[in-house]
């Protein structure tokens, strides 16, 4: 399956196989009108398979923080000119904002008209946040 | 500008400054009584409340300020809907500080996002309350004479004891603490802060029986199975009466135990309790003021 290089934009590459379309939802790719371009388990000699999506839009501005929460090890590149100008590995970020949403029904974020949702990370090990506003942990 | 929003919020320094402060005022209360002359603190209970308002009240007047406020979301504007954040950028171009109640945890970190005075948290839905933490270092500091070394048991809700969490969260940074947690299997202490004296290494146990734990405790924290926190009534219901503290179990413990309660109380402690010398709730009340003082003083004269 032949899918075209993009010339600039961007490449969401080694997403663990099968989390491509969470990653489209979570960076609301949804909303662009650009060309986006969802490759699902492609061979790769480290993963086995990834899935890898492609953004044709030079102005996209990746939210690497909602990219590090859901697909801590993907990798970002930043294509210019046909050229890889920037690589970018997430991590987990320390801070949330506005990436999940606190559950806690007795949470003041539930009722607080344009209220920030942060979370902050608590444990790297076991990929949990809580929320900046009430504790309730998520992961 | 300092908010109060977590006892966390307070150094173990600055918490044992505001003790001996706290002393000071009760040793000497007309040192004081002008000292916040020309404040006025705001009381914004959204959430009823009898000793914490009038304890924030009687403390701001006895340092020779002002008080306003309201008692009750339906007397004010957030019964038209109005946000925390917008009650928050009215109230604070009316007064120099703000003590605010609400029913929703995490109320006041969104109040301190756009405060631009200082907030202090007088209770956020089962979550903090530390002015009440305050109160309780003073009494286990004058009574048991000390914060250190202690046997800590903690009985009742646990869950949703906004106290309870507060003051585990200050004691554990206090040497040789250690927690009973004694509660029914429903109302045990959350993970998040089970997780944290995990990872400082503060011992802990919990459990469900007060007859078998009491005879070791040197300070017995009871709170009450709230009503308001239970989505279900069932639930309050087959839960309420799980701990009543009376004289048998009084005879129990050790000479020098202390009982102490944030109150109010309803079926928790018998009232035979109240003249046992071990009794220490009714101080508590008392302490909380003074400590209430010594917390505004700080927060204003910084």
């Amino acid at each position: 399956m032949n899918i075209d290089g993009i010339t600039s934009g961007v490449v969401i590459d080694h997403i663990t196989a099968g989390k491509a379309m969470q990653v489209y939802r979570y960076l609301h790719l949804d909303q662009l009108e650009c060309p986006v371009a969802i490759i699902k388990n492609v061979k790769s000699t480290r993963m086995g398979k990834k899935d890898i999506i492609k953004i044709d839009d030079a102005t996209f501005d990746i939210d690497l923080d909602a990219l590090g929460y859901l697909d801590p090890g993907a990798t970002v590149n930043i294509i210019r000119d046909g050229v890889i100008v920037e690589k970018k590995h997430v991590e987990l970020p320390e801070r949330l904002t506005n990436v999940i949403r606190c559950k806690n029904p007795r949470c003041i974020t539930t009722v607080e008209p344009g209220i920030d949702q942060i979370f902050l990370l608590t444990s790297k090990e076991e990929r949990l946040y809580s929320c900046a506003y009430c504790d309730t942990e998520r992961k | 500008m300092r908010h109060l929003l977590n006892i966390t919020d307070l150094t173990v320094e600055e918490i044992n400054e505001l003790l001996a402060l706290g002393n000071d005022i009760l040793d000497h209360p007309e040192k004081y009584a002008h000292r916040l002359e020309g404040k006025k603190l705001a009381t914004l209970f959204f959430e009823p409340s009898t000793r914490t308002r009038l304890s924030f009240e009687a403390a701001m007047y006895e340092l020779g300020g002002h008080v306003i406020g309201f008692a009750g979301a339906n007397s004010s504007s957030a019964a038209k809907g109005e946000s925390v954040k917008d009650t928050i950028r009215t109230v604070a171009c009316y007064a120099d500080i703000i003590a605010m109640r609400h029913p929703l945890e995490g109320a006041p970190v969104a109040a301190a996002q756009v405060a631009t005075v200082p907030i202090v948290n007088a209770g956020d839905g089962g979550h903090h309350h530390p002015t009440q933490t305050l109160a309780d270092l003073m009494t286990l500091n004058r009574e048991k004479g000390r914060l250190s070394n202690l046997k800590m048991g903690l009985c009742g809700d646990l869950k949703f004891g906004r106290t309870v969490h507060s003051l585990i969260g200050a004691l554990s940074r206090y040497d040789n603490v250690e927690f009973i947690l004694i509660s029914p299997e429903e109302l045990k202490v959350p993970s998040p802060i089970l997780r944290e004296l995990d990872e400082k290494g503060i011992p802990y146990r919990e459990a469900t029986s007060l007859e078998k734990e009491i005879s070791n405790l040197d300070a017995l924290y009871m709170t009450r199975v709230q009503r308001e926190r239970f989505f279900n009534e069932e639930d309050y219901v087959r839960l309420k009466d799980t701990y009543i503290l009376d004289a048998a179990k009084m005879a129990l413990a050790k000479d020098d135990m202390i009982v102490m309660h944030p109150l109010p109380r309803v079926n928790e402690i018998s009232t035979q309790v109240d003249d046992d010398p071990r009794a220490c709730y009714f101080k508590q009340v008392n302490y909380g003021k003074i400590m209430r003082k010594a917390l505004m003083l700080k927060l204003l004269e910084e």
